[in-house]
């Protein structure tokens, strides 16, 4: 069974989902990334296929993705060093990159390839709906593979229900009208979309993703929906100056547990 | 044949691939912006404006020694003497009265060279509309005059510190705004590029270019139509104002002028159609230059309105299909063509426009041809660069 699926089958809440762009701070740090986070107690894995020219992406991932292109990073080597952590980890992963990469590797090569290195899912964010539809959507199944849309404030019911009807594994909930790593905090108007999309009882989980940060906001976030998506914050933590080993691990607990010398005092 | 369809595509370019964040806006315009033009008071707006403050409609110029030298006829259509300085001002003026009828507060834009960026600061002073424009951090240097006109007209100029530093990154942060702000802000796109509606929607704004060539070929030839029609193509809406009226003609040929800028396979160089291949770029299916990976390469050109490393997806179709023809020009023949022409009809054209002029060396005509070249700019910009060519 695809893992993301068996993820959600066992397991409905408190689901921490990780962000990093493959290659970056070092091209050949994807392993030990993967492998630490698995360590930690993260529940699945977004590798971020590194862009050029990353639309939806905030700063914070684009200058980590600038970064991965200098150091080398690209689909072929990305794919090979998925297939040799495969060996090694079981944990769910998905890609995350935009749509002119998967063309320009070959449609069909580039889901095949993925399933055969082991990837369990993919969110192609400038994908249409209708291109999946018609053109992608018998391949993911045939290649068991997931796909996950984005929902946003600003989505209307009738298209939330028509993303939940394509999507398989989980719903990207973007918490906010804004691109990743670029607000901080969860609103009360943030809540009442949160609570409006929970009221609609789609058949996928869904994730929050776009400004969780710390323990609070990741905590809101499992509050209502079934997990959160952490990316920039995590980008900004493996940025510093350390050993991944001790940087993963502290951060991941810094999201999963209340920090009492950090609680505000009211 | 060549128009959209009704998904947006020109053959099996254009289309809206966009991240969700952005659907609601770019599914609002789609949804009323045919509606919202065909109607006779934005229409009679639309026209009162251009009439009354660019100044149409622009001559067509029958330039004699220019047509003495290369033994043909060669019309000049000015868009030069348009306000501003450039055909620019056709789609802003269309584009503020769009945003002003969805209610509208805030209008962003990207520009590379600036010329964009003046004509939409013109347009939010013209309505007392807050304007952003993102520019290239690299571009804000090396144009540094438009960067006054534009904060002279009030708006503010921000620069786009990502990737390059030019004109494709000033378009992404330009996106990056809207994403964050959905509700109250227009983005108001320079060329016949991004997501649909934008290439329809522009193209139609700058087709009243090719609507006064119709009526004025027709009173100075007595056929309306032309044999050739001349234009520069960087995302190419000058062009696609240029060709809307004759796409269907088929006896008129229609050439784009891309910029090779030191040469075509020299690495440096803005050849769309030559070095692009399919894929998408700023929401749109189109030709792009990109690596095997998929990664956007950094175009070049000595005139920084060609430099961008796609084309609008209705040229992409016109070429692909054969309808149009492509032609590239370096840095040096563009400044020989600008010089030349200068000298030749006294107008000093915009050096994107004096790539349009090198392409008489290129293509075939004969002496009974009436060959229109779309003058799209004046060289004022410009004349920095050329001051450092003057011989």
């Amino acid at each position: 069974m695809n893992r993301i699926k068996q993820l959600f089958k066992n397991k409905k809440k408190d689901i921490l989902n990780i962000y990093f762009t493959a290659g970056y701070p070092n091209l050949s740090d994807t392993k030990t990334i993967i492998l630490e986070l698995e360590k930690a107690g993260v529940d699945l894995i977004e590798i971020g296929m590194p862009y050029s020219d990353p639309l939806a992406d905030g700063p914070t991932i684009q200058e980590s993705g600038t970064h991965a292109l200098k150091n080398g990073m690209n689909l072929p080597l990305l794919f090979e060093q998925i297939a040799e952590i495969r060996q090694h980890s079981n944990i769910p992963l998905i890609l995350m990159g935009y749509f002119n990469q998967m063309m320009q590797y070959g449609d069909v090569a580039f889901l095949l390839k993925c399933a055969e290195v082991g990837i369990d899912g993919l969110i192609l964010p400038d994908m249409p709906l209708y291109v999946y539809e018609e053109q992608y959507q018998t391949l993911f199944e045939k290649y068991d593979l997931t796909i996950s849309f984005l929902i946003t404030p600003q989505t209307g019911e009738e298209r939330v229900r028509k993303i939940d009807a394509l999507s398989k594994g989980f719903i990207y909930m973007v918490s906010n009208s804004s691109i990743t790593g670029a607000k901080t905090g969860i609103s009360e108007g943030q809540l009442n979309y949160f609570n409006r999309i929970n009221q609609l009882q789609l058949q996928n989980p869904r994730l929050i993703g776009f400004g969780i940060s710390d323990h609070k906001t990741y905590s809101t976030a499992c509050q209502y929906a079934n997990g959160a998506i952490i990316g920039s914050a995590f980008i900004k933590t493996i940025a510093q100056e350390g050993d991944l080993t001790t940087l993963i691990p502290d951060f991941i607990n810094f999201v999963r547990n209340p920090q009492l010398e950090t609680t505000e005092i009211v | 044949m060549y128009q959209v369809n009704e998904r947006g595509y020109y053959g099996e370019f254009g289309g809206a691939y966009i991240p969700e964040m952005l659907f609601p806006n770019v599914e609002e315009l789609r949804q009323c912006y045919v509606e919202i033009m065909n109607e006779p008071k934005f229409q009679k707006e639309f026209q009162d404006l251009l009439r009354d403050y660019v100044g149409r409609p622009s001559p067509l110029y029958y330039a004699k020694r220019l047509s003495a030298h290369y033994h043909t006829n060669i019309y000049l259509k000015r868009e030069d003497l348009n306000h501003t300085g450039a055909h620019k001002i056709n789609n802003t003026i269309g584009q503020i009265l769009m945003a002003k009828r969805l209610g509208k507060t805030r209008i962003i834009a990207e520009t590379g060279a600036g010329q964009h960026g003046v004509a939409t600061a013109t347009v939010c002073a013209l309505m007392g509309i807050q304007c952003i424009v993102y520019m290239g951090a690299v571009d804000i240097k090396r144009q540094a005059p438009n960067v006054s006109r534009m904060k002279m007209l009030g708006a503010e100029v921000r620069p786009a510190e990502s990737g390059s530093k030019t004109l494709k990154d000033a378009t992404n942060e330009a996106i990056r705004d809207w994403i964050n702000n959905p509700e109250n802000t227009h983005y108001i796109i320079g060329s016949v590029v991004g997501p649909h509606p934008y290439p329809d929607m522009v193209a139609r704004f700058q087709s009243v270019i090719s609507e006064e060539m119709k009526w004025q070929l027709k009173e100075q030839t007595g056929n309306e139509n032309p044999d050739i029609i001349i234009a520069c193509v960087g995302g190419g809406s000058n062009a696609a104002g240029a060709y809307y009226h004759y796409m269907d003609e088929k006896e008129v040929r229609l050439v784009a002028v891309e910029a090779a800028g030191h040469g075509i396979h020299s690495g440096e160089s803005a050849a769309t159609s030559v070095l692009g291949t399919k894929g998408i770029i700023h929401g749109s299916r189109t030709l792009l230059m990109q690596t095997d990976d998929g990664q956007i390469i950094e175009p070049y050109s000595l005139s920084a309105g060609l430099d961008y490393p796609g084309i609008g997806p209705l040229h992409a179709h016109l070429i692909d299909s054969g309808r149009a023809e492509a032609v590239s020009i370096t840095d040096q023949e563009a400044l020989d063509a600008a010089f030349f022409c200068s000298r030749q009809e006294g107008i000093i054209p915009a050096l994107e426009t004096a790539h349009a002029f090198a392409a008489m060396d290129k293509i075939k005509y004969s002496e009974k041809d009436v060959v229109v070249i779309n003058l799209s700019g004046r060289g004022d910009k410009d004349l920095q660069t050329y001051i450092k060519h003057l011989k």
